[in-house]
């Protein structure tokens, strides 16, 4: 095990006082450290705005007719609810989290290679993130066309969607930032001796993840402005009474929107990656296979997007192509989970919180990876399309998969972002309330929406109604648990015990140095000379 | 405990221009879901396409093809001066580079002009009579060109920094990697237009 070197003289990066005081310290501070604290409140805080708007649905959707809100305002909850979730929570999610505060740290360099362009993708996250909240407000009332702003109707309804839309550019904008400089950093700024194959797995999935984002987002950003000068021009592309085409805005939409599901998931099987060997004790099994399904992944996901328009009007064979090409980008991810289970083979698993989140993670993500080969093909989608099969199915990959990943994450690098320990106890409680309020909240709406509940209804017919019912009393046992873990969390970043510079044990970079890290990392460049998961 | 950190300058050439070559995938991406809108369009509804491309002025559109042929030389003249120490025939060719854009927006203002006259701009009621080809025609052109008169722009402000940089010697022989990287950025907005022109002017 590496020795933690704990007689580094520099200040921490919380305590140094850098050229301004208080907040200014922090929001013009290029640490990326600190930015990515910024990214982990801001985020945070949607996150818990979004979770809201999900519970206020779910109580909506109790019992059939009008519960507690009309029609066009639970049109405009779910819009909301998806925005806030997918542009302002998961995309930039764990790479702008934990890949800020860990890559330079992983791959043994002081900060990332632009410094003051990570500063300003954060603040022009910040900027789209208040036109987003905006957009609600300001106008002739809050979007009402879900997150996917699917064309005609977002070209001619009478709500607020210029808005809503020029966020979601500026937030690709964000995005694109990050992953150039997340590339450039990965490619320049490696520790001597840190060949390719001597990099920890975490930063090789952001590698894949930045590449995605910088290929994919532009076309979403080309799409956005094109809505918005439909909208505001009256330029045709998209509306058939103008001789523009629907189906093409569905195309442009998801050549981006399909990839960006593995902008979300690559970062969070690169963080489970980092967590099994850690509490297993074990090299982890099959390092290149998991480092190159990583690439694989995003270069296959690029070619799947017609699976998402297999009811929209598309010719047999393209459809079949989509679809083969849908089972194929299941061969990487099943690689990933079975090298995961096959770390765990013969390990000394010590089970902690981040490594209990990390088998949620497995579970869910598999629940919501073979519902995508069922949604995958052909027949079965046509039968399942717009239905609450979907919805549980995309929320067993995202808050399944990439939201327990989240959950892992921070469990497990807390210690070395705040220097202080939580209450472990509380967290495994927190584990069972969220495992179980989630698939109770979520399993049912596999089962109604098979029986042919639609998506995104206010209302529904009586026989959907024992789904419905147990569902929102998931989502109450969901809540509960998530505010035992937040408590546990913020209380532990005050009070906690103080941690140790490696207290899982672990063997890579970021625990060699003292907890929480020195405002440079690392008082002298290390110099890498054996693989990164060296348990034996 | 301040002394204790010294901000060791992070100099890092060849990552900046790595950086700035994604950037520009990026932004030949972004006019790439336009081309893909275009060649939909264009297969759409052919006819159309070709009664629209003869509105437009062939004439202007070569000149200004030339103008940022010239303004991409000029650009890269001004690296090479840099570098063999010639800083004032460095700022004089930005500054060629940066009336080649001038002149390419003072025609292209007088091309919308007239269009506009003519009731050829998205939404007019002309043009709303027409084919929807020719109205899809149009919307793109505009579309298309505004951006790229928009990447013009920034292009130009971005090269007026670097003027000022080479003449308060913050950009040198040994130190020109901003140049670079804005001559880069601005053969991307050349290399744009050299798409525009023919897919717009030249294949009615």
């Amino acid at each position: 095990m590496p020795e933690p070197n704990v007689n580094n003289k520099q200040p921490s990066y919380l305590e140094f006082q850098g050229r301004f005081k208080g907040l200014a310290g922090w929001i013009f501070s290029t640490d990326h450290k600190r930015i990515g604290l910024l990214y982990l409140y801001a985020i945070m805080t949607f996150f818990l705005v979004g979770a809201i708007l999900g519970v206020l649905m779910r109580i909506e959707l109790i019992s059939p007719g009008e519960t507690i809100m009309k029609a066009q305002t639970y049109n405009g909850v779910f819009t909301l609810h998806g925005i806030i979730m997918i542009f302002l929570v998961v995309i930039p999610g764990l790479a702008a989290v934990f890949g800020n505060f860990f890559l330079p740290i992983m791959i043994g360099a002081k900060d990332v290679a632009f410094p003051r362009l990570n500063l300003l993708s954060w603040w022009i996250y910040f900027f789209g993130a208040v036109l987003a909240v905006m957009s609600q407000f300001v106008g002739n009332g809050p979007p009402d066309t879900g997150w996917t702003f699917y064309a005609p109707y977002s070209t001619q309804t009478g709500t607020n969607v210029v808005a809503a839309v020029t966020a979601a550019f500026v937030l690709g904008f964000s995005s694109i930032l990050t992953g150039i400089n997340f590339i450039v950093t990965i490619h320049r700024m490696r520790a001597p001796g840190m060949t390719w194959f001597r990099m920890p797995l975490f930063p090789w999935s952001l590698y894949a993840t930045a590449w995605i984002q910088v290929l994919a987002t532009p076309i979403i950003g080309i799409t956005l402005l094109m809505v918005v000068a439909e909208r505001v021009l009256r330029i045709g592309f998209f509306d058939p009474s103008l001789g523009g085409d629907p189906i093409l805005y569905q195309h442009l939409f998801w050549i981006y929107s399909h990839p960006a599901v593995y902008i979300m998931i690559l970062p969070a099987m690169g963080v489970i990656t980092e967590i099994i060997p850690t509490f297993c004790r074990q090299k982890v099994y099959g390092y290149k296979a998991i480092a190159l399904s990583s690439l694989a992944i995003a270069g296959v996901g690029y070619l799947v997007w017609g699976h998402h328009m297999f009811t929209s009007g598309m010719s047999v064979t393209a459809r079949w192509i989509f679809s083969l090409l849908t089972f194929i980008v299941a061969v990487p991810s099943a690689i990933k989970v079975f090298n995961w289970i096959a770390t765990m083979y013969k390990g000394s698993i010590d089970l902690q919180p981040p490594f209990l989140f990390a088998l949620a993670f497995i579970f869910l993500f598999m629940i919501g990876g073979m519902t995508g080969l069922l949604l995958g093909s052909l027949a079965v989608n046509v039968q399942v399309h717009d239905t609450s099969f979907v919805v549980a199915h995309f929320h067993y990959i995202i808050f399944g998969g990439m939201g327990f990943a989240f959950f892992a994450g921070i469990h497990y690098w807390f210690p070395k972002m705040y220097g202080r320990m939580f209450n472990i106890k509380l967290a495994n409680i927190g584990i069972a309330i969220l495992f179980v309020g989630f698939n109770v909240l979520y399993f049912p709406l596999f089962v109604i929406g098979v029986q042919g509940m639609p998506r995104r209804y206010y209302d529904y017919l009586p026989q959907f109604h024992t789904g419905h019912f147990i569902s929102t009393i998931g989502s109450f046992i969901l809540a509960i648990g998530l505010i035992v873990m937040l408590y546990n969390l913020f209380y532990s970043a005050r009070k906690g015990a103080i941690a140790p510079a490696n207290p899982w044990g672990s063997q890579s970079l970021e625990w060699t140095i003292p907890s929480p890290p020195p405002v440079e990392n690392f008082e002298e460049i290390p110099v890498i000379t054996e693989d990164p998961y060296n348990y034996k | 405990m301040e002394s204790v950190v010294t901000h060791a300058e992070h100099r890092d050439d060849f990552g900046a221009k790595l950086g700035m070559w994604i950037f520009i995938f990026t932004e030949l991406l972004l006019f790439g879901g336009l081309f893909l809108v275009y060649a939909v369009y264009r297969r759409l509804y052919p006819a159309d396409f070709h009664d629209a491309a003869l509105e437009l002025n062939a004439f202007l559109g070569t000149l200004n093809t030339v103008a940022l042929l010239i303004s991409s030389m000029t650009v890269a003249m001004s690296l090479t001066a840099v570098q063999k120490g010639n800083q004032k025939l460095a700022a004089r060719l930005i500054l060629v580079t940066i009336l080649m854009g001038v002149f390419f927006l003072f025609n292209k203002y007088h091309e919308w002009g007239t269009e506009i006259r003519d009731g050829l701009y998205p939404g007019s009621e002309n043009l709303m009579g027409q084919a929807h080809g020719v109205t899809l025609f149009f919307g793109l052109y505009f579309f298309m060109t505004g951006l790229h008169m928009l990447h013009m722009l920034v292009g130009m402000i971005l090269l007026i920094v670097t003027w000022v940089k080479i003449k308060s010697g913050a950009i040198n022989s040994e130190r020109y990697v901003l140049l670079e990287n804005g001559s880069l950025y601005w053969c991307l907005v050349d290399l744009i237009w050299i798409f525009l022109f023919p897919l717009l002017y030249l294949i009615p």
